[in-house]
């Protein structure tokens, strides 16, 4: 029973701060602003609004909405971040001072996020940006302009900045899982004269499985919880017209900013957000159970 | 070749980061048009001292929450991460899964009962709010990157001190406390960044009170983003991110182990 003391301070401090506010939050869902209760009623608004989807007129320029904007950020985020990342690993093995370069991809990985936000101030900026500036530079000028300005380049730039700031991470995945990847696979590889683009589909991508598996699903959850970046860059609108308005943020806006708060709306959005990660959690780790 | 490249890509991954450095002790008008003009170059740290000046307090607070909300969760989890890989229980293995779960929650998941739960405990507005919470927190992936090094160490120590009559206590404190040094100081880095980095949790329980508010916060509450003074947010978003940036600098082999361990061995 003495054992009991070793599991008593972190199960009380789980259930208080953790374990029960995840099922209170579930009940706030269920009750409408002035305390009806109204079952799913608060989901079926929530999925059912613009804020959350809006293609009507699609093609046309953001918002579509903040579950249609975490879809296109997982849709670009996670390949670009995950095969540049890949690559970075597989070409640095052979580079003189690769610890350096990973130490400086890894920067954007300890940077508080919200300060990642407030980086896109000064990486979009019209006059002191350095991606506009640097479209001036070599002519570009469509792109030269303020690019959180207009829906489009908020959307596209935000996503496109927040893969600078992850790539670190896959990178330093990938680099540990190619350290345990024995020589001799590549050597008899390349002894049977394989091509080196072949030796990658098939011998060293599929040794990588299981760093492929972390990194997907630690980035898909990063993306999904996606909020202090959205928030530093723009504003708890999610910049213009709520053109890069995201799940994390809506949910924040409903029970903190609005007037009046609809927290049962926000606890909807919550709920709605930790179903999305939890499907996103087993079905990655069934995957990797039946390997 | 593939040198030349691969350090020109490092390069230009930094220029974001220079660009921000270069807001921070130049003037604006110099670096309109690209920091890389330097037609005129007049740097100063005057912008620096202002800054400090408006989010000092919140740094001060984030270590006041940081150091605290990284031991707290240290010490409980190992203790937990102890039992957990050591002794035998009914339900132990669905306890376990179930707080390792909870890792993947989103933190809008338990926002608005923490928010009240602060508010009846009357510490709302308050640093130990967040210091609480942020233990609470930490404590599923501490558990499980403790209890799955703990696992991994060699059992014959602590029988050998068992049978010379050591308690259960004795021999966490003796024997795996001393051996688990290497993994705390994984936990230790990766918590504190974490903490120190936060800015939902500290937005939520303390969005404008300058006594609590930690340095994410200021940066953006005291300094702002409209009709903003971009040399100033500049300054602050360095002074910010400098203490973690600086950690990793120097303790940079404990980030790679605790983040590789963690999610590989996860």
């Amino acid at each position: 029973m003495l054992r009991l003391v070793f599991f008593a301070p972190a199960l009380l401090l789980v259930l208080l701060f953790v374990a029960y506010p995840v099922f209170a939050t579930i009940g706030v869902s269920l009750f409408s602003s002035d305390g009806s209760f109204v079952g799913f009623g608060n989901y079926g608004t929530v999925l059912g609004s613009p804020d959350t989807a809006n293609l009507n007129g699609f093609p046309k320029p953001p918002p579509y909405g903040t579950l249609i904007h975490n879809a296109i950020w997982i849709g670009i985020h996670l390949p670009l971040s995950l095969f540049l990342g890949l690559w970075l690993a597989l070409v640095l093995r052979d580079v003189k001072g690769a610890s350096w370069i990973k130490t400086a991809i890894f920067i954007g990985m300890v940077t508080p996020l919200i300060v990642g936000g407030i980086l896109m101030l000064y990486l979009y900026d019209g006059n002191i940006g350095v991606v506009p500036s640097f479209f001036n530079l070599i002519g570009v000028q469509s792109l030269a302009t303020g690019w959180l300005q207009h829906p489009v380049t908020l959307l596209f730039g935000l996503i496109f900045g927040s893969v600078w700031l992850w790539t670190g991470f896959s990178l330093i995945v990938y680099s540990a899982g190619l350290t345990t990847i024995p020589k001799d696979y590549w050597e008899a590889a390349k002894v049977d004269g394989t091509s080196t683009f072949r030796m990658f589909t098939r011998v060293t991508f599929p040794l990588l499985k299981p760093m492929t598996i972390v990194v997907i699903t630690m980035t898909i959850l990063w993306e999904l919880k996606i909020f202090d970046l959205v928030f530093g860059a723009t504003n708890p609108q999610g910049g213009v017209g709520g053109a890069a308005d995201v799940l994390g943020l809506q949910m924040y806006r409903y029970a903190f900013v609005q007037l009046p708060a609809n927290v049962g709306a926000a606890a909807a959005v919550a709920t709605f957000l930790s179903i999305l990660t939890m499907v996103a959690t087993v079905a990655t780790l069934r995957y990797m159970v039946k390997r | 070749m593939i040198h030349v490249f691969a350090w020109a890509l490092a390069i230009a991954w930094l220029f974001p980061f220079v660009g921000l450095l270069m807001a921070s002790f130049r003037p604006i008008p110099e670096i309109i048009g690209g920091w890389w003009n330097f037609g005129q170059f007049s740097p100063t740290l005057d912008k620096f001292g202002s800054a400090f000046s408006k989010i000092g307090t919140g740094l001060g607070n984030s270590v006041l929450i940081a150091v605290p909300g990284t031991l707290i969760p240290m010490f409980v989890a190992t203790l937990a991460g102890y039992g957990f890989a050591r002794f035998s229980f009914p339900v132990r293995d669905y306890l376990f899964l179930t707080i390792v779960l909870l890792m993947t929650i989103p933190q809008q998941m338990v926002a608005i009962p923490i928010f009240r739960i602060m508010l009846g405990l009357g510490l709302a507005n308050t640093v130990s709010s967040l210091i609480l919470l942020h233990s609470a927190w930490g404590l599923p992936w501490i558990i499980l990157f403790m209890r799955n090094f703990i696992s991994s160490l060699p059992k014959e120590v602590e029988e050998a001190a068992r049978v010379d009559g050591a308690s259960d206590f004795k021999v966490f404190f003796r024997i795996v406390l001393p051996m688990a040094l290497p993994a705390l100081g994984a936990v230790a880095v990766l918590q504190f960044m974490w903490v120190w980095n936060d800015f939902f949790f500290a937005v939520l329980l303390c969005p404008a009170t300058v006594s609590c508010m930690p340095a994410t916060v200021a940066l953006i509450r005291t300094i702002g983003r409209f009709e903003f003074d971009p040399g100033l947010l500049a300054a602050g978003s360095v002074l910010v991110m400098l203490v973690p940036v600086a950690m990793y600098a120097v303790l940079q082999r404990y980030y790679i182990r605790g983040m590789v361990g963690w999610t590989i061995k996860g």
